[in-house]
């Protein structure tokens, strides 16, 4: 451990210590209004760290690797952080309104989510195993209290079916790790690509090991992104968290789950022995995700489990990138990561605004029920325009970040061959349709109950100005992120750093 | 870029969003939508006349290729009009300024309608306009929201199941287009609709069978025509809509597939096209007498026009099917008279719908045994009515006659039975036209009715706007059909080429 290597890491640090030293301050100062403030200067803090690391890769070397050669900084893994750190920021200006509802835990709310989100930035540069599965559980426990906290029994009901869900998708991780280490020899991702070249070249059995390891680690990981059939916690948890938890994990969770099983994969299983056998399952998990999510969300009556099955079809439409490996753009890049990369934004910024709108809307309307949003559209017409349009944008209908993301994703799964993934997508969008424009139907065509107007809450409006602003800006000019996406998803390409 | 395209087609979304930010009353927001609907009827007229006959080809272009210049999606902001779209472009701008003028007695959320109205109109423009493959669908997609708003919100009867209904038909049709487009963008790595037609024809090896993206895209497009049996979202969405959204969805909406079978499947793939060209005729026939069957048997004013709608529309899909002619001339005379039918079936069938629209607000009834002797009290309705009634079934004089003699002068050399059997259609036509105007105008007059009011001076607007090209084109159809002619020439040349082995 250098010194070198504590910069490498300053942008977790930064967050991490922030966390800790929320904590701290709660012991000394009475005001609790520092706390949040004191998090987005954490937060502030990593992306300007995160910001001059980027630069600097820009003058040297592409990728930097440090801390015994387990983690890399590199632009895949600073798109990422950029990526965890924003939608961080937001999902606290989020929660400054949200937590005086549980006043005597205010400090330690911030803190855990500070540290979850450490554990996430984390494995967008884990190079290694066993780093890959501490920063893991470094994101995973936190998020379990975090789900629990505001003490209702469907909160604690909800926070432990986290923790019980996510240790045993760890021990499934584990146990296809450990496989992959038997046959390939190493932890260390660049070293299995070299092993599993050899193994599956020796016969049968080797190539099945692998293949077994493999589809134990897309178990492990399949919980963290929602994918089916490791699915069934997200309801119980999204209904049950503190709302702002729920965005956060919608968003982040995913981006970290995803960057994480594109380095696995596309750098440790990039042989194409056996890409061709995970982006197939890959290919499978998608409409099974797809089809399953968007068709239960049309059954539901609430909106936030309307949204966690909405995620649970989206994890799908992001797999779709997964699955696009042979998927080449003129210059040799991968288009099937990037698109995931450029997805996993669109989506942040998009679920992000959509969380944030429901939380004032649900606060207006004293529950999170469909029917209770009727005459929104004249009660609250700002949340009612802003859940509207991130509604639109998910559902992929133009001009809206949400049509762009899909578009391109669709884009790589088509050249690499997958048109009935492609339909199928396209198919899904219709069903998804149908459930989201009922939300904002009922928001517009009915007559509101009561008409009293929303209580003006700030940081909130803020993060869904945000949110918007992002959904409609990169939905007419996406150039920027999808060039930052594809220079990020080239550092897959180029293999592991040396 | 000379930026005549770029404001016709934005002006509308802009004035929507100033609209929505800055007007105060209901008055405002009429004279404010007003004004734009007259700028982009007058804009709209001078593309159609700026457009250069003695050239030809594509003019008026707007080209900026660094919009997103990303190799995985390699789009470029590209409009222009050919022989093809400035018609269409003319056609919006005319049934736009109708749509707002007929809306001038909305009451309910008038600044959300207005916004409404003037997007959909930017969303139908840019499809005209555009010939980047990712910009067309983007406007496509966009036309969506305001169209849903507008049937759920303003409409009548089960208007959310319309709406609902409209949305997920339009939707799918597009989700199959979607994937038709990627697999030529992944093959050529290009969306421009120009290069296209060449790339295609030049025999590369597609990301699919050809066979398979023409269906793809072609089932995009007969969704919105509509074809039958993907028809049953119109009769809804026409009844529950109000007029002046019934104007805009059967007068330049339904035009949005017609136009992309031609500018899109007839002009990539006309060798795959005139092979299923059968299938065309066919579809076509049923349509057409389908279509007229279950107009004699309609009830209500509006499904009425609705159904007479999916009948003339056969009409576009015969028109197509001349593309299997043995002579580029005979297959540009059937596709030009596809395309002169869209736009004289979208003034008539505009007129009809304003006509019933002005009786609906009378009347409050649209149930035909209801009504009785109207001409009476409102003779310029009833003129209008049989204005409409005319030339939708076809009389000389008026445009829709040169529009149906073009495609069965087109199509008969090459599909004669089909082509016969169409021409009967125009029989069961003037039946239902003729019963129709006889039962609701003529006849004995309920006591109920004597006092209603005939159409004022300010509806006067719409409905000349809409009868003077009717009679205009009829009379002297060349105007037109010479510009549409030019656009489709090539694509009749390429036919005929491909199809020589």
């Amino acid at each position: 451990m250098t010194a070198y290597d504590i910069y490498l890491l300053s942008p977790e640090l930064c967050v991490a210590g922030a966390g800790i030293l929320v904590l701290l301050v709660d012991f000394l100062v009475r005001d609790r209004r520092v706390l949040p403030v004191l998090a987005l200067a954490g937060l502030v803090g990593a992306l300007a760290l995160t910001t001059v690391l980027w630069i600097d890769l820009d003058s040297g070397d592409r990728a930097v690797r440090g801390v015994f050669g387990a983690l890399s900084v590199d632009k895949f893994s600073l798109f990422i952080k950029f990526l965890l750190v924003g939608s961080l920021a937001v999902a606290v200006l989020m929660s400054i309104g949200y937590v005086r509802r549980f006043d005597a835990v205010r400090s330690e709310y911030y803190s855990l989510i500070l540290l979850s989100a450490s554990g996430m930035m984390l494995l967008g540069s884990a190079l290694d195993l066993i780093t890959i599965y501490i920063a893991l559980e470094l994101t995973a426990l936190p998020l379990a209290a975090l789900v629990a906290l505001s003490g209702s029994s469907r909160s604690t009901e909800a926070g432990l079916k986290f923790l019980i869900l996510s240790a045993l998708s760890s021990a499934l991780l584990l146990y296809g790790m450990v496989w992959i280490y038997g046959f390939a020899g190493s932890t260390y991702l660049d070293e299995i690509a070299a092993g599993i070249g050899a193994v599956s070249g020796s016969g049968p059995l080797g190539g099945y090991a692998i293949l077994l390891g493999i589809v134990f680690m897309i178990a492990g990981f399949g919980f963290k992104i929602s994918s089916v059939p490791f699915q069934m916690w997200v309801p119980d948890v999204y209904e049950g968290a503190p709302t702002p938890i729920t965005a956060f994990l919608s968003v982040a969770s995913k981006a970290a789950g995803f960057a994480v099983i594109l380095r696995v994969f596309h750098v440790a299983f990039a042989d194409s022995s056996v890409s061709i056998e995970w982006s197939a399952i890959f290919a499978v998990l998608a409409i099974l995700s797809m089809t399953l999510g968007n068709f239960v969300a049309i059954a539901q009556k609430g909106l936030k489990r309307l949204l966690a099955y909405s995620t649970i079809g989206h994890a799908g439409y992001i797999m779709v990138g997964l699955a696009a490996v042979t998927a080449r753009d003129p210059s040799g890049a991968s288009d099937g990561p990037a698109g995931v990369l450029f997805y996993l934004v669109g989506y942040a910024a998009t679920n992000l605004a959509a969380f944030a709108a429901v939380i004032a809307l649900a606060n207006l309307a004293g529950s999170d029920r469909i029917k209770d949003m009727a005459g929104m559209g004249r009660r609250a017409p700002w949340l009612a325009a802003a859940l509207s349009f991130a509604l639109i944008s998910l559902t992929g209908v133009p001009p809206t970040v949400g049509f762009m993301v899909k578009l391109n994703i669709f884009s790589a799964a088509a050249s690499s061959g997958l048109s009935w993934l492609v339909l199928a997508g396209a198919l899904n969008s219709v069903v998804s349709a149908y459930y989201y424009m009922r939300v904002i139907k009922v928001m517009y065509l009915s007559e509101p109950a009561e008409t009293r107007p929303p209580a003006p809450d700030r940081p909130l409006g803020l993060a869904m100005g945000l949110g918007i602003a992002a959904v409609l800006f990169f939905g007419i000019y996406p150039t920027p992120l999808i060039r930052m996406a594809t220079t990020a998803a080239e550092v897959l390409g180029a293999g592991p750093p040396m | 870029m000379n930026g005549l395209l770029t404001s016709l087609v934005f002006l509308p979304l802009v004035a929507a969003i100033a609209i929505a930010l800055l007007a105060r009353s209901d008055r405002q927001v009429r004279w404010a939508a007003g004004t734009v609907a007259l700028v982009q009827l007058v804009l709209s007229a001078v593309v159609f006349s700026l457009y250069d006959r003695q050239t030809g080809g594509i003019q008026l272009v707007d080209r900026v290729s660094d919009w997103m210049p990303v190799p995985s999606l390699n789009v470029e902001y590209f409009l222009a009009v050919d022989g093809l779209s400035a018609p269409m472009v003319l056609l919006t701008g005319l049934l736009g300024m109708a749509a707002v003028y007929a809306s001038w007695g909305i009451t309910h959320r008038v600044k959300q309608y207005f916004v409404w109205l003037l997007i959909l109109q930017t969303a139908v423009l840019g499809v005209f306009t555009a010939l980047d493959f990712f910009l067309f669908f983007l406007f496509w997609e966009l036309e969506l929201v305001p169209m849903f708003f507008l049937i759920s919100t303003w409409g009548s009867g089960r208007k959310e199941y319309s709406a609902m209904k409209f949305l997920i038909f339009t939707f799918i049709g597009s989700a199959f287009m979607l994937v038709g487009i990627l697999a030529l963008f992944v093959t050529f790595g290009t969306f421009d609709m120009t290069a296209l037609p060449g790339l295609i024809q030049g025999g590369a090896k597609l990301a699919l069978p050809v066979g398979a993206i023409f269906g793809l895209l072609f089932v995009g497009f007969a969704v919105k025509l509509p074809v039958w049996p993907l028809h049953t979202w119109l009769p809804d969405a026409h009844t529950d809509a109000p007029t002046a959204v019934s104007v805009m969805l059967a007068g330049v909406l339904l035009k949005m597939g017609g136009y992309g079978m031609i500018r899109v499947t007839a002009a990539m793939m006309p060798d795959t096209m005139a092979d299923l060209s059968w299938l065309l005729a066919t579809a076509g026939v049923i349509n057409v007498l389908y279509g007229a069957v279950v107009t004699l048997r309609q009830t209500d004013l509006k499904r009425l026009v609705a159904f007479s709608s999916i009948s003339h529309m056969g009409y576009v899909l015969i028109g197509l099917s001349a593309i299997a002619a043995a002579s580029a001339e005979t297959g540009a005379i059937g596709l030009t008279g596809a395309a002169m039918q869209m736009f004289t079936h979208g003034t008539i069938t505009g007129l009809m719908f304003l006509m019933v629209g002005l009786v609906y607000d009378r009347a409050h009834t649209r149930y035909i045994p209801d009504l009785g002797g109207l001409a009476r009290s409102m003779p310029l309705v009833a003129a209008g009515f049989l204005i409409a009634g005319f030339a939708s079934l076809g009389l000389p004089g008026t445009s829709g006659f040169a529009a149906e003699i073009l495609v069965f002068l087109g199509t008969f050399p090459v599909w004669g039975w089909p082509t016969a059997l169409a021409v009967f259609g125009v029989v069961i036509t003037a039946g239902y036209i003729l019963w129709m105007v006889q039962r609701t105008m003529f006849g004995p007059r309920p006591e109920r009715w004597s006092g209603l009011p005939d159409a004022s001076r300010a509806d006067l607007v719409p409905m000349a706007l809409l009868i003077v090209p009717i009679i205009l084109f009829g009379v002297y159809p060349a105007l037109i059909s010479d510009v549409f002619t030019l656009g489709v020439e090539p694509i009749a040349a390429d036919a005929v080429r491909l199809g020589i082995p």
